[in-house]
């Protein structure tokens, strides 16, 4: 079966609620507008260019990220795997509450704002993740849904060299996050050298994990560049609630009669 | 309707009553027969259950493929699921191409799929809600797999068919239809948009 990718693995949101509620922030005031139909198929009028970029970052994976990876999967014990997604997990929360507030999410807000403390405090340095046994399983956001909820169109479908497939919303969000992020802001080398260090680990840990998954797409399918695009706009847009029983999803781009054809 | 059929004599009253209570039959849908959200439900709930008896069965996995194959062909409208898959060459494909399209593509994908299954050994699936959506139903289920948070499984169920049955399977947002539709494609056109081609190949990958 197709699963989420570990680079779009966000949980679903609640986009409606508390909406509107923190009006206080003169900038989310758009949030307030209505529901903004929900994009369909896909705008890639770069695909020749796309095309090319995938295909280099599948030649990364074929002879960097893959062999890495499994050599970390085989190499590093689970726990100690899991201890480091953890901790990469962890640093990115800061960032996740920073876009809370921007969204007008005072609650997702909170919650994020207790799970970094406890993982923090409890979850020594966010190694371990006792915030989600006690009901705190992280509200995952970033900045090209704070944009979306903004009112920011998706853009064109854009592939990234090294960090892959994208829209031209969320890449300018993915710049903006790891600017945005209050830790970067924090600490100094060689403490910056460990978060970087740990997105590694971590992503090399993802690739490894999910390496069923990413090999079926990348190595398995007739077009991968179609396949991946097609997963990513989709998984993409069903985590902005754009899809699938979100407060956007009116319109509902998985509807598909097979039979009314 | 009172009836006796003992005594029953073809007055000019009592064929009146058997003619409007044959006529409303026909005219209006026999609940028995039409699908509800009660029934995509509990045709979810069913095939979920097989499902978590497979990965929980303790079975080898080369028995469990087999197993899922069956349970595939048993719940799922695999002839739509395939029409649709070959997306507009369907249209043009005489009804002896469809019909080996569609034996071919149910092993091609009972394999695809079955090769992904073990992924699922271990874990549960957990049907949730249920809903009418325009013309059929979505069945909402949470899958929980080993060490990994719940994700959103949809199941698209209609009795178009005849049968209640699933023909669409959405995975956090991505469309089994859409996806089978882009891999097909390609394939087809790899083979030069030549069916018979593609159907022979679909046989050995």
């Amino acid at each position: 079966m197709i699963r989420r990718l570990p680079s779009f693995s966000f949980d679903r949101r609640r986009n409606s609620r508390l909406r509107g509620v923190f009006a206080l922030i003169a900038v989310t005031a758009v949030a307030a507008c209505g529901a903004k139909p929900a994009p369909q198929g896909f705008n890639d009028p770069n695909e020749a260019t796309n095309r090319s970029i995938h295909d280099f970052n599948r030649g990364v994976d074929r002879v960097l990220l893959r062999p890495a990876a499994s050599a970390y999967g085989k190499i590093v014990p689970e726990p100690v795997e899991t201890g480091v997604n953890n901790f990469a997990n962890n640093l990115d929360v800061p960032v996740d509450v920073v876009n809370d507030l921007l969204q007008a999410k005072p609650g997702d807000a909170a919650k994020n704002t207790l799970r970094f403390v406890l993982n923090t405090t409890i979850g020594i340095g966010g190694l371990f993740d006792p915030a989600t046994p006690l009901g705190l399983p992280g509200e995952k956001t970033d900045f090209g849904e704070t944009l979306h909820v903004w009112g920011a169109k998706e853009g064109r479908y854009v592939v990234v060299p090294f960090l892959g497939p994208s829209t031209t919303r969320d890449f300018a969000g993915t710049l903006v996050d790891v600017a945005l992020n209050p830790l970067r802001l924090v600490l100094e080398a060689p403490e910056t050298y460990y978060m970087t260090g740990a997105k590694v680990a971590s992503t090399l840990g993802d690739r490894s994990r999910y390496s069923e998954t990413f090999d079926s797409i990348l190595y398995g399918s007739a077009d991968s560049y179609a396949q991946t695009r097609l997963l990513y706009l989709q998984n993409r847009r069903f985590e902005l609630g754009q899809s699938g029983s979100g407060p956007d999803a009116a319109d509902d781009a998985n509807f598909e009669d097979p039979y009314a054809q | 309707m009172r009836n006796d059929p003992a005594n029953f004599r073809l007055t000019r009253r009592g064929f009146t009553s058997v003619a409007l209570a044959a006529s409303a039959a026909f005219a209006l849908p026999l609940p028995a027969s039409a699908l509800d959200v009660a029934e995509a439900r509990s045709l979810i709930d069913k095939a979920v259950a097989d499902v978590n008896s497979i990965i929980g069965s303790g079975r080898s996995e080369t028995q469990m493929f087999g197993d899922f194959e069956k349970l595939f062909v048993k719940y799922a409208d695999v002839p739509v699921i395939a029409r649709s898959a070959l997306g507009v060459a369907a249209r043009s494909a005489s009804a002896a191409q469809m019909t080996a399209f569609t034996k071919a593509y149910q092993g091609y994908l009972s394999r695809k799929y079955g090769r992904r299954f073990r992924e699922f050994i271990g874990g549960n699936i957990e049907v949730v809600d249920a809903k009418p959506i325009k013309s059929y139903y979505e069945v909402i289920s949470v899958a929980t797999l080993k060490g990994e948070a719940p994700f959103d499984l949809r199941w698209h169920v209609s009795d178009k068919s005849g049968r209640d049955l699933f023909f669409n399977i959405i995975i956090e947002g991505v469309n089994m239809l859409a996806s089978e539709r882009t891999e097909i494609g390609a394939l087809l056109d790899q083979n030069g948009g030549d069916l018979d081609k593609l159907i022979a190949q679909l046989q050995t990958i």
